[in-house]
């Protein structure tokens, strides 16, 4: 909306005021002069709250927060320009590193456009291979929030906690795929491997502990009297503001508005997935930690539904033209070894369209618009990155509050200046 | 997505109302596109969001593309979700490229010798000072564009008109050039084998 | 036992004279030069910034690599400092923008002397995957680096191993090439020679060079 202007006119017109107001009081209580002035702070972009480079202005009164302007782009990469000078299957690596934390998300995002502009279907193992894995990113993505915020917030220990069980699911990430993050596992078509021997006991064992340990994290953390304090009642924004400016994910969801992608649109193996969606009632942070928690909960429980029904058959599909021969079949088919060829060399072509695909990520709505133009380059990548849009709601959560809640509001905010600045 | 009868049930109601403003309708994959003149975005995207029928009361995402050998070369696209009915319809906006009739690139990188920009930003595109495609920023309705605007003026050069701050927000902020275009080179630098690297300082 | 005890006694009462006396304290004093002592005390006692930039930061310092798997604490490190006046050691840990760049250089310049830099992932090593506008083509462009680690991103045990190599570095010792640790040479293949080959004056001359900086 109108932006406040935030100059020294301004200062001098608060200043202005609350001298004139304490005119009185200065000649009942002389020598007790009092001014008080905006001072604007600068926070970032290194800063121990270790969000990513996120610059902030902020005007203070004292302790409390006037005004909030966000300054990013110190972490811009450039991979959407990147990724229109590599064939299609290249950008799948570059795309995974917006969002760090997410980066199964931003795979599936692209992969899923490019495979609705192909009008390539999927095999069902590759759904309920690729839900998993999305679910236990989701998993990952909210242990390092908690970590991370909790920490901010001043309770260390869950940052050790947390991360125990993150470094469980990176270890089933690098039995799968080879490498903790950053996966390159899904591809066009599926997923680039089946999982391997042990890998479905080993996640057995993370999904039955998964929840007692969620329990331990609430113990620990739901009623100590600091972060009660300090969570509850702060940050809070209005549900209509929250859809004006575009909020969406758990945000949303803590202020009362039931809306998921993966319950309003149908991809991927969530149609025949159980689960609930957390929401909360007031919109204040601590709904945003419980509803986050709970969140965790709902995908090891998909998790679990997806391994039971995980269907017998192909990974990837296919179709020659856009999927890599099995590499056993190259020294027997002279066709394999040329398709092969082809795509390595130069990529499948991707006729004269544009699409845009979104999926819930943990953070929000993560869209993929993927402009084609008839080459084996795509000739425009987009991401409609959720934190990027949340970040506009910082302002309102953090005016007229102290500064200790606006760093509260910062980390259940939950923004990865990766995907914001791209 | 509303279907393909749905969607000309739409361009037909809209162009009651403001005659010239949808150009185009698209349907691919599922997808319904409107493809409408630029001078009527606020007036489309006003009727999208508050027509009875209608409800695209959220703005999903705000982005543009170059589509550089063909015109109209740039498109500013509006995500727009109907979360009632859950549907999404994209509305595209065609601008033309002012500069493109002087034939003069849009800036290079920042790496050549060129003055710093002064003054509005219309100016800051090179030494021909070729203008740049204007269009109505729709944040008065989706305030929500607010930061999408910026980083569509960032990359492309598109200039909102009455956005309360057009500056860039993810490139430095004396940066010249707008980088996503198509005519912008990546940037970089070749790997230094050893055959090469008596070039490289 | 008991022996000890006695000579303790001694000692302390002023009875070891001479030549036993010496030999007393050198048994139980640690006998250096100071520069040795200070490289071991300033490796042991690395205070890092706690700077993350990108997905670097995740898995390494100051996430993963500081928690409990990959425990930074045992190489007494773990006092992660906010402010780069009180920090000794910078790790670059992510890509480096155009924009993030002045910054760091800032920091870099605001620590004290003595300082060291890590550069994290193959995107500050060299900017990375990302060959483009937007990215500094390694750190090295713009600040000293002492280590670089590479992979995007590496693993903390890499980046554990690059820190270690930093301390030998700091300590004055560099780390010795496997063949001088394992006995391993006469191994060496020479190119266009297969194995057991002979190699040219030039490049026999080249690797003793090279193996006589490395103090094999």
């Amino acid at each position: 909306m109108a932006s406040r202007p935030r100059t020294r006119e301004r200062a001098r017109e608060i200043a202005g005021d609350d001298v004139r107001a304490r005119a009185g009081a200065e000649e009942a209580a002389p020598g007790l002069a009092e001014r008080t002035e905006v001072m604007t702070v600068n926070i970032g972009p290194h800063h121990p709250a270790t969000h990513g480079v996120l610059r902030l202005v902020v005007d203070l009164e004292g302790e409390v927060v006037k005004d909030l302007r966000p300054i990013i782009g110190y972490v811009h990469t450039g991979i959407e320009k990147s990724c229109e000078d590599k064939s299609y299957w290249k950008v799948i690596p570059f795309v995974e590193r917006m969002d760090y934390l997410s980066y199964f998300f931003q795979m599936e995002a692209f992969c899923g456009a490019v495979e609705r502009m192909i009008e390539l279907e999927i095999p069902p193992r590759a759904k309920y291979l690729r839900t998993i894995f999305l679910e236990l990113n989701r998993i990952h993505s909210h242990l390092v929030w908690l970590g991370t915020t909790a920490l901010d917030l001043g309770a260390i220990s869950m940052l050790w906690y947390c991360f125990r069980e993150r470094d469980r699911i990176l270890d089933l990430f690098e039995m799968a795929a080879g490498q903790r993050m950053h996966t390159r596992y899904f591809q066009v078509g599926g997923v680039i491997e089946d999982i391997p021997l042990g890998f479905e006991a080993k996640l057995r064992e993370f999904i039955a502990d998964m929840p007692v340990r969620v329990g331990q994290y609430q113990d620990l953390l739901d009623r100590n009297e600091v972060f009660l304090s300090r969570t509850k009642g702060t940050g809070i924004v209005s549900r209509e503001r929250l859809l004006e400016l575009g909020v969406t994910g758990p945000l949303l969801r803590a202020a009362g508005e039931p809306w998921d992608l993966r319950k309003a649109f149908d991809y991927l193996a969530y149609p025949e997935m159980d689960f609930k969606i957390p929401v909360g009632t007031v919109g204040d942070n601590y709904d945003r930690y419980r509803v986050r928690v709970a969140e965790m909960v709902e995908s090891t429980r998909i998790v679990e539904q997806a391994l039971d029904g995980l269907p017998e058959g192909p990974f990837i599909a296919d179709d020659r033209k856009y999927v890599l021969p099995p590499r056993s079949e190259l020294s027997t088919s002279m066709e394999s070894l040329i398709h092969h060829f082809k795509l390595v060399t130069e990529g499948y072509r991707v006729g004269p369209s544009e699409l845009y695909y979104a999926i819930e990520s943990p953070r929000g709505e993560l869209g993929c618009f993927v402009l084609a133009d008839g080459s084996a380059k795509p000739a425009r990548v987009h991401f409609r990155d959720p934190s990027f849009v949340n970040l506009q709601a910082f302002r309102d959560m953090s005016v007229d509050s102290y500064v200790a809640d606006m760093i509260c509001s910062l980390g259940m905010l939950d923004p990865i200046l990766g995907g914001v600045d791209r | 997505m509303p279907d393909a009868p749905g969607l000309e049930l739409i361009r037909g109601e809209i162009e009651q109302d403001h005659p010239g403003a949808v150009l185009d309708t698209g349907f691919e994959h599922g997808c319904a596109s409107l493809a409408i003149d630029p001078a009527h975005v606020l007036a489309v995207l006003g009727w999208l969001r508050d027509a009875p029928g209608q409800g695209y009361r959220f703005l999903s995402s705000l982005h543009a593309a170059d589509y550089l050998p063909a015109t109209p070369r740039f498109a500013v696209h509006y995500e727009l979700l109907n979360r009632d009915r859950v549907e999404r319809i994209r509305v595209k906006a065609l601008l033309e490229d002012p500069s493109s009739a002087g034939g003069v690139a849009s800036g290079g990188p920042r790496t050549e010798a060129q003055p710093p920009p002064a003054g509005p930003p219309e100016a800051a595109t090179g030494p021909a000072a070729g203008a740049l495609p204007e269009i109505d920023s729709c944040v008065s309705i989706f305030p929500t564009a607010e930061f999408q605007e910026r980083e569509a003026y960032d990359f492309f050069g598109i200039v909102f008109n009455g956005h309360p701050d057009l500056t860039r927000i993810l490139l430095p902020e004396d940066y010249v050039g707008w980088p996503q275009r198509r005519d912008f080179p990546v940037g970089g630098e070749p790997v230094t084998f050893t055959y090469n690297e008596h070039n490289y300082g | 036992m008991r022996s000890r005890q006695l000579r303790a006694r001694d000692m302390l009462r002023g009875d070891l004279e001479g030549e036993e006396l010496e030999r007393y304290v050198e048994e139980r004093v640690v006998m250096t030069n100071f520069d040795k002592m200070l490289g071991w005390a300033r490796s042991n006692s690395i205070f890092p910034l706690t700077f993350g930039l990108a997905c670097c930061a995740i898995e390494g310092i100051p996430m993963a690599a500081v928690t409990a798997r990959y425990d930074l604490a045992r190489f007494g490190a773990e006092a992660g400092r906010a402010s780069p006046r009180q920090a000794d050691l910078i790790i670059l840990s992510g890509r480096v923008s155009i924009k993030m760049a002045p910054i760091i250089r800032r920091l870099y310049d605001q620590m004290l002397e003595p300082k060291w830099a890590i550069s994290m992932g193959a995107c500050s090593s060299s900017g990375g995957m990302f060959s483009n506008y937007a990215v500094v083509q390694g750190a090295d462009k713009f600040m000293p680096i002492d280590v670089h680690v590479p992979g995007c991103p590496p693993r903390p045990e890499a980046v554990l191993y690059g820190f270690t190599k930093l301390q030998r570095k700091i300590q004055g010792n560099p780390d010795q090439g496997w063949r001088a640790r394992y006995g391993a040479h006469g191994t060496e293949e020479w190119a266009r020679g297969g194995p057991r080959s002979e190699p040219s004056t030039e490049a026999a001359e080249a690797y003793e060079a090279a193996r006589g900086l490395i103090g094999a």
